[in-house]
Order: C-alpha cells, then sequence, then structure tokens
C-alpha cells in the first residue's frame, strides 16, 4: 500500500488586473512513501511544501499528476474517496486552532469514528475513545475535557489521535511541533515515531528544522520553488548535501555545537572591512 | 534565588561596563489571584554586549523586557525593583523613577525595542517614510525634512534594504524586509540599548540569518547593546555573549554562551539543551533509539 505522486504540478491564476498569469506552486513532484517510512520534507517559506500536503489531502486537487493509494487516486468520488480519506489524515501546525472550543476531546474523536463506521453504540465508541487516548499517551478522563483546558502538547496528542481514528495508514504532518514550547516538542515527535513504527505508518512530516527532520525521518526531500531539488537517506542529504540550495539551508540552521559562530563569523569581517 | 554560573562568569564580567542595571525586579500581573510573572530579577547589561534571554512561553521574558522599557500596561505593574541606566555620559538615569517628558526623552533615544511579531508591528496605512519620520519628529524637532530624508534613506541602506522603498507601504514588503525596517527605526537615535524581543521568529532560517548577520554587525559599527528575546537556544548561543536562562519568572541560570553549553548548572538548561538535537551530530537520545533521554510521556 505505497502512496505514490507521480509527476504532479499545481499551477494557481494569479490576476493583476486584466492580466492573468500562472504561479506553479509545485513542478512535477514525484515521490513515493512506503507503510512504515518517515519522508522528511524541507524548504522555505513559499516552496510548495504545503501545496503538497494540501493536494495528497484532496484540499487542493492537482493541475497534473496524479497521486494514488493502494489503487485509488486521490481525485475519486463516492465510496473509493472515502476509503482515500480514512488512510490518509492530517495533524496540523496549530493544536490551539485545529480543536473547535465547543466540543469535548471525546467529540473530536467520536466523529471521525462514526462518519468512517469504525464503531457501533455509544459504549463501543466511548471504549474506543479511551483507547485512542491511551495510544498517545493521555488518560481517559481527558475525554471529558474541552480543548482549552489542555496544554499545547495535550492538544497536539489529541489532533494525533483524531488523525488515527478513521484507521489512518499515511499521516501528514505539516509542522506539527512548531507551535509547540521547545521542551515538549521532541516527546510529541517521539510518540509520532513510536505510533509510526508500532503501527507501520507512513508519515510525510513537513518542516523547516532540519535538525528534527534528520533524526525523525528515513528520508529527506529537499524543496526550492516547487522543485524537489534532492531527495536521499537523512544522513547522506545532511552531511553529504549535493545541492546548493541544501547547503545554504544547512549553513543557516543554528546549531548548539556551533556556538559563538556567528559572533566571531561577523566580528571578523567587520574588522577585515575596516582594516584595523 | 540566586541564578546558577561559574567562575568563567566571573572572569568575564571583570572587563566589562555596566549601561544597564536591573535590581531586584518584581512584576505582577495585579488580576485575582495576583500572578507575579517576573521574580525579583537581577540582571546587568554591559556595553556592548549581547545577553540573550530564554525560555519557553510564559516564562515572563517578554514582561521583563517591558519593565525594564517601561513599557508596562495595566494590570501588570512593577511591584518592587529598579532600573538604571549608565549613560554615555556617566550620568546615571533612574529609570524606574522617569515621568512624562523625562521618560519621553529617555525611551528609544537611550533603549528601544524591536517587539515581538515585528511582521504586524508597522502601521498598515502609512508609508514607511512616515513612521520613521515620526520617530524624529517626536524625539528631534530641530530636524528639517531634507535631513529627516537623509537619515531615513541611511537607515535603509544600514539594514540592506533599498532607499527606494522608503515609499512603500508594509504590505509591499516581505516579511523579511519589514523586520529590517523595525530594526531601521529602532537604530534611528543610535540608542544605546536595543531590546529585541523575537525578532526572526516568524521567518525561515535563511531570511533569520541575513538578518541576524545585519543586527551584529551594525552591533560592531555603534557598539550598542542587546537584550535578545527568544527560545530558540541553539540560535542564541550562536550570536550571544551571554545567556540567561529563565524559567517560572525567574533566571535560573546565567553564564557565557561557551559555559552554557559546555557546562550547564541547572536541570532546566540541560533540558532545554537536549530539547534541540544537534543538526551533525550524534542522534544522543532521540527518536529511533528507544532507550534513554527523552521520552514520549506527557
Amino acid at each position: 500500500m505505497t502512496l505514490e505522486v507521480t509527476d504532479v504540478t499545481k499551477k494557481f491564476k494569479i490576476r493583476k488586473g486584466l492580466k492573468s498569469s500562472d504561479l506553479v506552486a509545485v513542478n512535477n513532484a514525484s515521490f513515493s512513501i512506503e507503510p512504515g517510512q518517515t519522508v522528511a520534507l524541507v524548504g522555505e517559506s513559499g516552496s510548495g511544501k504545503s501545496t503538497i500536503a494540501k493536494m495528497i489531502l484532496r484540499l487542493e486537487r492537482p493541475t497534473s499528476g496524479s497521486i494514488t493509494l493502494d489503487g485509488v487516486r486521490s481525485t475519486a468520488r463516492g465510496e473509493e474517496a472515502k476509503k482515500y480519506r480514512n488512510l490518509v489524515q492530517m495533524v496540523f501546525q496549530d493544536p490551539f486552532a485545529s480543536l473547535n472550543p465547543y466540543h469535548t476531546i471525546a467529540h473530536h474523536l467520536e466523529r471521525p469514528l462514526l462518519i468512517h463506521h469504525k464503531t457501533r453504540g455509544r459504549e463501543e465508541t466511548r471504549a474506543k475513545v479511551e483507547e485512542l487516548l491511551a495510544r498517545v499517551n493521555l488518560s481517559p478522563d481527558m475525554a471529558d475535557r474541552r480543548p482549552h483546558e489542555l496544554s499545547g502538547g495535550q492538544r497536539q496528542r489529541v489532533a494525533i489521535a483524531r488523525a488515527l481514528a478513521p484507521g489512518a495508514r499515511y499521516l501528514i504532518a505539516d509542522e506539527p511541533v512548531s507551535m509547540l514550547d521547545v521542551s515538549i516538542r521532541l516527546s510529541v515527535l517521539n510518540l509520532l515515531a513510536r505510533l509510526q513504527r508500532e503501527e507501520n505508518l507512513g508519515v510525510l512530516y513537513i518542516t523547516h528544522d532540519l535538525a528534527t527532520a534528520r533524526h525523525f525521518s528515513d528520508e529527506i526531500m529537499v524543496m526550492l520553488k516547487g522543485n524537489i531539488v534532492e531527495r536521499g537517506p537523512s544522513d547522506e542529504v545532511i552531511l553529504n548535501p549535493q545541492h546548493d540550495y541544501t547547503r545554504t539551508l544547512l549553513d543557516a540552521a543554528p546549531d548548539p555545537s556551533h556556538h559563538g559562530r556567528m559572533k566571531r563569523q561577523v566580528h571578523d569581517e567587520y574588522l577585515a572591512t575596516t582594516g584595523s | 534565588m540566586k541564578p546558577l554560573t561559574t567562575p568563567a562568569h566571573d572572569a568575564y564580567l571583570a572587563a566589562r561596563t555596566p549601561v544597564l542595571t536591573a535590581d531586584h525586579m518584581t512584576i505582577e500581573y495585579e488580576v485575582t489571584p495576583p500572578v507575579r510573572a517576573v521574580k525579583d530579577v537581577s540582571l546587568t547589561l554591559h556595553r556592548g554586549e549581547i545577553l540573550g534571554l530564554a525560555g519557553e512561553s510564559g516564562c515572563g521574558k517578554t514582561t521583563l523586557a517591558y519593565g525594564l522599557n517601561r513599557l508596562l500596561k495595566p494590570p501588570a505593574m512593577l511591584h518592587d525593583g529598579q532600573v538604571t541606566l549608565h549613560d554615555k555620559d556617566g550620568t546615571d538615569i533612574d529609570v524606574t523613577g522617569l515621568v512624562d517628558d523625562e521618560l519621553r526623552r529617555f525611551r528609544w533615544d537611550k533603549v528601544s525595542m524591536v517587539f515581538q511579531g515585528a511582521m504586524n508591528a508597522l502601521n498598515p496605512v502609512i508609508s514607511i517614510k512616515a513612521q520613521l519620520f515620526d520617530v524624529f519628529s517626536t524625539h528631534r524637532p530641530d530636524m528639517t525634512k531634507a535631513e529627516k530624508k537623509a537619515a531615513a534613506e541611511e537607515l535603509l541602506e544600514m539594514v540592506g534594504v533599498d532607499k527606494s522603498r522608503l515609499t512603500a507601504y508594509p504590505h509591499e514588503l516581505s516579511g523579511g524586509m519589514r523586520q529590517r525596517i523595525m530594526i531601521a527605526m529602532a537604530l534611528a537615535l543610535r540608542p544605546q540599548v536595543m531590546i529585541m524581543d523575537e525578532p526572526t521568529t516568524a521567518l525561515d532560517v535563511v531570511v533569520q540569518r541575513g538578518i541576524l548577520r545585519e543586527i551584529m554587525r551594525l552591533r560592531e559599527q555603534f557598539h550598542f547593546a542587546v537584550i535578545f528575546i527568544t527560545h530558540d537556544l541553539p540560535m542564541l548561543l550562536e550570536i550571544s555573549d551571554r545567556v540567561a536562562i529563565m524559567k517560572e519568572g525567574e533566571i535560573v541560570e546565567i553564564n557565557t554562551a561557551e559555559e552554557i553549553y559546555e557546562n550547564p548548572q541547572h536541570d532546566y538548561t540541560r533540558k532545554l539543551l537536549s530539547s534541540f538535537p544537534s543538526l551533525l551530530g550524534e542522534r544522543g537520545g532521540f527518536v529511533r533509539s528507544h532507550e534513554g533521554g527523552t521520552s514520549d510521556d506527557a
């Protein structure tokens, strides 16, 4: 059950007065993700990362090319579409915006269960909700709380549980930890990694943080202006980058072991220019 | 509680002259029940120094910055403590005691600030030019229009924005450019201290690095001191002379950037450091290694 992205292009029309032009957000992207594989997609803002995610999730239609999972095209309709949706789910960036403040946590988890006919009856549904909470290390009593009573990390765990509820085999995680406090980011990533191992999930991890991309994923794809310019095993891409842009990204990423690096560089350059 | 440190820090301090001193600052949000956001914080900033202030959301770092600059708005109140600016000309200014005109003369002229979310801190309905002129009209009323224009153009060039963009409106500029304009504005009166509150958080790494280099270069040129607030500890370690770690309203550890990294004293500092896996180094306790390090427990 491989997720196949083949020659996908997405163009957006931009109108300026009477003229209109095309913005190519994604240009001829092809890649695949196997079950049990985590692929990181990195690149700067506006490089097309999120557009790829949206197309995989059926939130945008590709202009050309195809995305298939288990023989089902992402553009299918009816029963086929439902099957596809079951299998591919999203974890959004901002857990403060992705949960409805009106509803309890249980409501958020029941909805996908009921819509996708995963459970029947109140008791079975409740049991499944508690099981989902347990899988993301939350206690069962969380079910009756509302989002405002939860911390950012807890909310993101709920969002992950919700994505798992319809039986997803693929998770698309768009910057899943960038809104969280630094000290809990790793625990949420570790949770994702554990679930991925245990359930053999395929994960597309979209981020601009190269360090976690390296340690969290098996492969890294680097995107620049709509093109995937480099793909390879994580360590390979980070330690032995082939594309100039990958090198630029790597140089720009802060690394704790480089303490004082920029300070010294700028100081030396300044002395050189003033000639003192 | 006194922040933890090591002898290396004392050695560093020996050769410095202070520019801004905060003594036993306590800031409370006077709501019911009162929230003590900053608890008995003492801090010395030295001339030309970059002091990083690291901590997580809600630890009080922005409140502290506002307190240093007398920007606290009710219900936040400076409960106790004193802030002193040691001016270039040798006089000491008691910042906490300033009123009305004295306060206006002090702010921006001596201590300026680059605000959090600076992407949205510019006024969207007036041009960059008008906003820069505003600074001069308020603080340098004697300047002529031509002088203001020359000064504004010089500022833009200093931060690496073409001077033709002076007449632009904020929405016509990219995030990185808006950020540079904010820095230009904070530089306008050549302050001795700049407080930067998460100035590059919303930008991607390549743009961020460009702006940080610009700040560092300007510091070499003008010798202002910087308090740099962020939760991005690896970035702080690259640019700062010293780093203070803040937790629940207190500074728990302060030291040179090198010592913070090589020889952290406080558990919380170690925890923060371990939250950022090394890009090129070993994986450590992170993911896929199963045991040790960070677990995924809530």
